[in-house]
């Protein structure tokens, strides 16, 4: 895919072009894409003159870094110990099975991308559902279909 | 700008003149839990409906962080201490906030909105005499609630950084000499000795100098930084500037898990207005010292809230640890001497300076004096954030505090310390919990995750959950820890599922204790924790596992069926409405029946059954 | 100057040296996996380890990276040290059943079962990161890297693509101790890390010697032209 190089020489100032904050213009970068484009990753090995081996070991060491391509919005079942004990694991399960998908791919139609986060630090409203910036506390099966509802009807609006 | 204890005590006279203009003032919590419960909207409706009905002058709503009992938010206080309401607007809003309105309007205060015991037979109104906080006692939380996380001026007028007053112009030996005599540890679990800490740094060679926050609480179960850095991000930076002056840095960080947005938000707001202030930046005070802080946020892995692996995030690298042979106080970020505490470190530090070391040391114990903050989580009652001081027993915690379990059940183990730490069962109940009792009985403190369980709570499945976790979170680099950790992992996975070999203990003990030695970090060293004392306190229940191929709790599935026993069933359809897999058939007030086929044995049934009707076999 | 003890025995050391080197020196045997002499230490494969006394504190450090200290009391051979050694080989031996060097190690250090499924997909890869530094530190095109995290952890190209720096030098099949990296030679072509390389025809005896790609790399960086350079080393 085609990268705005411009856009990501934009990011990379911002950060004074300082190699330190590498994970940070990959975030940058990827809240633009919604994931972080190969191109990018290259691009911005080559301006802030790091290897692009060094580029790619942070790339895929940091969960919250996708090469892939992600749906619009992001599930995030959290599976923290509070949300383990309360059934997070088949929440989890309910997730799969509705949106017919393994953890960490991405539905057919590119709408959602079901993941799984180590505690989100709610613990007390376990269990929890994050969907982009939203969270669901106390979630069961029940509640699957209505929390997927309320981001299909946001783009069919 | 150039701040003044004058121009402080202004701000402080100004701030609190305007909210001692009000007759009342609501402070509703906005800390992440709340928020997840709807906070924000209750917010909004109230101070809609203040200003509807004229009350502008008379009601003043607030923002505040977190309060700690977040499974029952909204929470909205009323005055300073008079009045707590729960579940605010969780199930009809308007009516809700009008019962808030009329609370002043018509000094009536709201029954419906009273926090309640589990029994529900005592009910509350000022939240000095809820058990979940008369236990407390809040040094560090103490201005959660009651300020406005985004108002530097609340903070101010609350008391807040008139410490670094006194500080820069005491000697730095001298504050760490406080430091020290007040016997502050390290709130992150390890527990070493800050005063001795910043010693070290700053006797270090070289330049420039360092001091970290790690904010990256990944502990799951866990989030008393999560709601310190939400709602009172201030202390921390005020903590930081005097670290900053006792070993000679001019340059703060504070590194903030990816997983809490709030935090890095409130925080950069925090750093902002202090810029503003003149309070970071250069010629702090006026006193001639520089210091500044800068957020680097993390990217979502354990790993990095082991030091040197956080160092290696910040020089943007892979989070990978390496052997601290050299510690990282002479050889730290950037091969520079680098003091790294905890958040909730840092955020003692004002009070040890405003009070004095002797003050702080009249709470807590002798060799682990302050408070502590612990998440207090799982099958308790209340379940929640509270700070206590550091010897009281987990009895008292779990029982009083927390209400006691939950539903008619028992106490089973509570898990402290996280992924490093171990299952504490019933008979420990009475130890009091410090940095060095629990470690004695293979668990250990720890960052202060409090997790309670009962008895459908599978300590094998525990042990399992977090080997998956620490296999999943290890970076890798080395061959112990890497490989080490899945293999325990397939082990215990496989006991759980009912293939286990009673040779599988003793081959846990065996590679648990060479994890223990050869990891390079934490990480792979405590990997081996969990299970290990979970063996060690319910070797019984694994042994059922491996020999009966029977699971007690009714967790495990493929050694779990739930049955429906006939002649106790009542046919109140309760299981049937609840189960998601739509697995029990029956009519009304015809014994029911579960469908093994489509049964994905998640116990749902059992818990909701009032009749006790369905047996775990 | 540093005064310590290995296995009993008082020696001397210089200021910076590590435990290991001593060790070796004064005849004592210390395995290691991911240490070599040109590119250091990463202290990975923990095969290494010793147990040092340090007053009363006792500690389990992997020797390549531990500076020797006055005063310190090394064992190589305690309990604890061949109880990490015998379960990192076993280890390794479950990841990489078909590693020769590895069951030579393992044998000759007490394992005597396996008792781990052995996995199918590591090849003979024990993660110990020498052709990633040997790439990077000797040869400097910087081709191959580490990936992912714990077990996902891999080495090659950036990307899974063959590595746009890769000159073909076969520096890493060399450097790697378990013989993981396969280079293949078929007429005419060197193929490495899935980079295929048309290999360059001696000008003078047409014998097929060098990737073509790395003479124009080598004369890139060091000024020599690359008609001298096409020459084969035999001929030369």
């Amino acid at each position: 895919m085609d990268v705005d190089k411009e856009k990501l020489d934009e990011i990379i100032l911002k950060y004074q072009r300082s190699k330190a904050h590498l994970l940070a213009i990959f975030q940058d970068v990827q809240k633009e894409y919604r994931y972080l484009p190969k191109e990018a990753v290259k691009h911005i090995c080559l301006r802030l003159g790091i290897a692009q081996v060094d580029g790619f070991e942070v790339a895929t060491f940091y969960k919250s870094l996708s090469l892939k391509p992600r749906g619009k919005h992001s599930i995030h079942v959290c599976l923290g110990t509070a949300c383990h004990l309360k059934g997070g694991a088949d929440v989890l399960l309910s997730f799969i099975r509705e949106l017919n998908v393994k953890t960490g791919e991405t539905t057919a139609d590119g709408s959602f991308t079901l993941e799984s986060v180590n505690c989100l630090g709610a613990c007390a409203l376990a269990p929890l559902v994050r969907v982009d910036d939203r969270d669901f506390g106390k979630t069961k099966a029940a509640h699957i279909r209505g929390i997927l509802s309320g981001f299909t009807e946001q783009h069919e609006r | 700008m150039n701040l003044s204890l004058e121009k402080l005590e202004k701000i402080t006279a100004a701030f609190s003149a305007k909210e001692q203009a009000y007759e009342k003032i609501m402070r509703v919590c906005c800390g992440t839990g709340c928020i997840t419960s709807g906070a924000n909207k209750v917010f909004e409706s109230l101070s809609e409906a203040v200003g509807h009905n004229g009350l502008s002058t008379r009601i003043l709503v607030k923002k505040t962080g977190c309060h700690g009992l977040c499974e029952r938010g909204p929470i909205v206080m009323l005055g300073a201490d008079e009045v707590l309401y729960q579940s605010v607007g969780k199930r009809d809003l308007a009516g809700d906030v009008e019962l808030l309105i009329k609370t002043v309007t018509e000094k009536r205060v709201a029954d419906k909105l009273l926090f309640r015991s589990a029994a529900k037979k005592e009910k509350y109104v000022s939240p000095l005499d809820i058990p979940f906080y008369k236990g407390q006692k809040r040094i560090v939380l103490a201005r959660n609630g009651f300020i406005d996380p985004e108002e530097i001026d609340d903070y101010i007028a609350h008391g807040g950084y008139r410490a670094p007053f006194q500080a820069l112009q005491m000697d730095a030996e001298e504050i760490i000499d406080w430091v020290t005599k007040a016997g502050l540890r390290g709130r992150g679990g390890g527990g070493f000795s800050t005063g001795k800490k910043w010693r070290s740094a700053r006797a270090a060679q070289g330049s420039p100098k360092y001091v970290l926050a790690n904010g990256d609480e990944g502990d799951p179960g866990a989030f008393m930084d999560r709601s310190l850095m939400e709602g009172n991000p201030h202390v921390i930076l005020e903590g930081m500037i005097m670290g900053g002056y006792a070993t000679g840095s001019n340059q703060g960080y504070i590194y903030v898990r990816d997983e809490y947005p709030l935090a890095v938000f409130r925080l950069s707001k925090a750093i902002e207005q202090a810029r503003g202030y003149g309070i970071l930046g250069r010629n702090v005070f006026g006193s001639g010292f520089d210091f500044d802080v800068e957020i680097y946020r993390g990217g979502g892995a354990f790993v990095c809230g082991e030091s040197t692996a956080l160092m290696a995030s910040i020089e943007g690298m892979s989070g990978e640890p390496r052997d601290k042979y050299v510690h990282t106080v002479e050889k730290g970020l950037w091969e520079k001497p680098t003091n790294l505490n905890n958040v909730e470190t840092w955020a003692n530090v004002p009070y040890i300076i405003n009070n004095g070391w002797e003050w702080y040391t009249s709470t807590g114990t002798k060799q682990s004096p302050g408070t502590k903050i612990f998440s207090l989580v799982g099958k308790v009652n209340n379940t929640g954030l509270i700070e206590v001081p550091m010897g009281i027993t987990l009895r008292e915690i779990i029982f009083e505090l927390g209400g006691g379990i939950r539903g008619k059940r028992e106490f089973k183990a509570v898990q402290t310390g996280g992924p490093s730490g171990g299952c504490i069962p019933a008979q420990h109940l009475d130890m009091p919990v410090d940095f060095d009792s629990l470690t004695s009985i293979g668990s250990m403190m720890g960052s202060g995750g409090m997790i309670v369980m009962d008895e459908r709570d599978c300590m094998v499945d525990i042990a399992r959950y977090f080997l998956k976790f620490l296999t999943e979170e290890s970076c890798g680099r080395c061959v112990p820890c890497r490989e080490g950790t899945r293999r325990m992992y397939e082990i215990v996975d496989r006991i759980c599922k009912g293939e286990g070999k009673i040779e599988d203990l003793m081959h846990l003990e065996e590679l648990g204790e060479a994890l223990r030695w050869g990891s390079i970090c934490g990480l792979g060293q405590s990997a081996p924790n969990p299970v290990l004392s979970t063996i060690r306190y319910f070797s019984d229940e694994y042994k059922t596992h491996i020999i009966e191929g029977r699971c007690p709790a009714g967790v495990c599935k493929e050694l779990t069926t739930f049955t429906i026993m006939e002649e106790k069933c009542t046919g109140c359809m309760r299981c049937l409405t609840e189960c998601p897999m739509g697995a029990i058939e029956g009519a009304r007030k015809e014994p029911h029946r579960i469908d093994d086929l489509r049964c994905i044995t998640c116990g749902i049934c059992y818990d909701v059954c009032p009749f006790d009707a369905i047996k775990i076999g | 100057m540093v005064q310590l003890s290995i296995n009993g025995k008082k020696v001397t050391a210089e200021e910076g040296e590590t435990v290991l080197k001593v060790a070796r020196r004064e005849g004592f045997v210390v395995p290691t996996l991911c240490y070599h002499e040109l590119l250091g230490s990463s202290g990975r494969c923990r095969l290494c380890v010793v147990e040092v006394h340090e007053g009363d504190r006792k500690r389990v450090v992997a020797s390549c990276l531990y500076p020797v200290k006055e005063n310190i009391e090394v064992l190589t051979n305690s309990d604890e040290v061949r109880l990490v050694r015998r379960t990192v080989l076993e280890l390794l031996l479950a990841r990489c059943p078909s590693a020769e060097l590895i069951q030579d190690l393992a044998k000759q250090y007490g394992v005597s079962e396996v008792r781990y499924t052995p996995d199918k997909d590591h090849g003979k890869c024990i993660l110990c990161n020498l052709c990633v530094r040997c790439c990077k530190d000797i040869v400097g095109v910087a081709a191959l890297g580490m990936s992912g995290k714990g077990p996902v952890k891999k080495v090659g190209p950036p990307f899974d693509e063959p590595a746009e720096t890769c000159i073909g030098c076969g520096a890493c099949v060399v450097i790697c101790p378990t013989g993981h990296i396969v280079m293949k030679e078929e007429t005419g072509f060197r193929t490495v890390w899935n980079k295929k390389f048309e290999l360059a025809k001696c000008s003078r005896c047409g014998r097929a010697h060098a990737p073509i790609f790395q003479l124009q790399w080598i004369s890139g960086r060091s000024g020599v032209p690359l008609e001298e350079l096409m020459v084969c080393q035999e001929c030369r």
